[in-house]
């Protein structure tokens, strides 16, 4: 079975989400997502500054297999990417929620994290 | 899709090793155990597994067999000595390809043939209607068989530990039969599809199991893993062999795919010769080229293919090659095309310079 950390948020498309005090927030993909793509061969990831849109795709994470959009899951602001993924993309298979998160950003509307799973809500969806 | 899926004997084996299970042209097949890169270094470093039992037989026998064969194929089929394996193309008047196919000659008036899966009930249908007045008759054996493959530069040793049929005598191309883990009846082949040394065994399909235990036991202290479906197409794809459906296909010809040499014009008369040697003749529409990309994004399936700003074709296959740890694939492109130093191929609107390959990345 995949492992659902109980401390963070989830969308039913397989992104997690960390919220921070301070309004920030670190994206990554889930120990399932990771499992079902295979082998993660390049994660194409925005530059700073760029805003999305709750839903909005973010980026590309590319396995063996097949490339797959990445959702934002709250509308916000790319404050930094992981750029440890241009040279081990594997860590997405390794660490997904560790090693392996891809942005962090500036939520734009804290009421959007309401909406999200929790651990339980995603794991259900499995 | 309410269709339901064929397993193979196998399919217990697979579900106990984790395999991950997919849909495969009709049959639940294992697409990955260990993961696709891993179990493509093991096959090119090691040796692999493939259960491939989703794979068509056909026999073809009767006094007519070699004449028939040779009017329905492209390759020559009466020059094959009895022990011995000929891949052929089966070609539609226009020169499509209706498949691609190994062909062995058990004796002089009997074969048998390996089939696609996705294709066998049109191969079987498309070499009865061609019989006419030829004394031969084509039997069904898709249910009697299971295949293995057995891959990668110490499948050698490791098939020795499990049968006393003499292997080195069995050249590239060369079969012989026999008892492997103590099941009778057995072809074991020196063929494969990866590009690396091995054999293709055809088993009888109630003993295919027992001789997959036995293999993988035997094997594991040589590094020998289960391998999947995914690095069978990528191994496929470092080494440039076609894959119906994609590099051939009854729209792509054998001679717009690089596989003239299976092409025998000294042959009077074959279905497709006159379409197929047009072509030959300088009247190519089209041709399939092999290439890499300096970049991480994999050219997929369907991405389209430019010379400069003009669209000139689209990617047939596309992976990651695990040896040369950079995207690699095959494109249709329009003739006049193909050696362009200006092709580039897009993807999600990232224009990638391709670089086309005169050489398969392994040999």
């Amino acid at each position: 079975m995949s492992n659902v950390p109980a401390d963070l948020r989830y969308t039913k498309d397989h992104e997690w989400i960390r919220v921070a005090a301070d309004g920030t927030a670190v994206i990554g993909i889930t120990d399932h997502a990771q499992a079902a793509l295979g082998d993660v061969t390049f994660v194409d990831l925005p530059k700073v500054g760029t805003s999305f849109g709750h839903g909005d795709v973010f980026g590309t994470v590319e396995s063996v297999k097949a490339a797959s959009d990445l959702y934002s899951p709250v509308a916000c602001e790319i404050l930094e990417a992981n750029s440890a993924l241009n040279d081990a993309p594997d860590l997405v298979n390794r660490e997904p929620y560790a090693g392996a998160w891809m942005i962090k950003v500036k939520v734009k509307d804290p009421a959007e994290l309401g909406a999200l799973l929790d651990a339980a809500g995603y794991a259900a969806t499995l | 899709m309410p269709e339901t899926l064929a397993r193979t004997p196998l399919f217990a084996l697979h579900v106990e090793l984790g395999a991950r299970l997919v849909p495969f042209a009709g049959w639940e097949m294992p697409v990955q155990y260990a993961g696709i890169i891993e179990e493509h270094l093991a096959v090119r470093q090691a040796a692999g597994l493939f259960d491939v039992s989703h794979m068509g037989e056909a026999r073809v026998r009767g006094r007519d067999a070699a004449k028939f064969l040779d009017a329905i194929m492209t390759n020559e089929m009466a020059s094959i000595k009895v022990g011995m394996a000929r891949y052929t193309v089966m070609c539609q008047p226009d020169g499509g390809c209706v498949d691609d196919l190994i062909v062995y000659r058990l004796a002089d008036d009997e074969f048998l043939i390996c089939l696609n899966a996705s294709n066998a009930a049109k191969d079987l249908a498309w070499m009865r209607a061609h019989v006419g007045a030829l004394q031969v008759e084509v039997l069904d054996e898709c249910a009697a068989w299971a295949q293995l493959a057995l891959q990668g530069p110490r499948a050698e040793q490791i098939l020795g530990l499990v049968t006393a049929t003499p292997l080195a005598p069995i050249k590239r191309f060369g079969f012989a039969f026999g008892e492997v883990a103590g099941v009778g009846g057995c072809l074991i082949s020196r063929t494969g599809y990866t590009g690396s040394p091995g054999f293709e065994l055809y088993l009888p399909a109630a003993s295919a199991e027992k001789v997959a235990r036995a293999l993988l036991a035997a094997g594991k202290p040589h590094g020998l893993v289960p391998t999947g479906l995914g690095a069978r197409d990528s191994l496929r794809l470092e080494a440039n062999y076609p894959l119906y459906g994609h590099e051939i296909s009854e729209q792509i010809s054998p001679i717009q795919a690089g596989l003239g040499w299976t092409v025998k014009f000294t042959k009077p008369e074959f279905i497709g010769r006159e379409a197929l040697h047009r072509q030959a003749q300088g009247g190519l529409v089209s041709t399939v080229v092999l290439f890499s990309l300096d970049d991480r994004r994999i050219a997929r399936q369907g991405a389209r293919v430019f010379d400069g700003e003009t669209p000139v074709g689209e990617v047939l296959s596309g992976t990651q090659s695990p040896v040369l740890g950079k995207p690699i694939g095959t494109a249709l492109v329009a003739a006049g095309h193909a050696s362009s130093a200006a092709l580039t191929v897009d993807v999600r609107g990232h224009r990638l310079p391709l670089r086309v390959s005169a050489e398969p990345f392994v040999k």
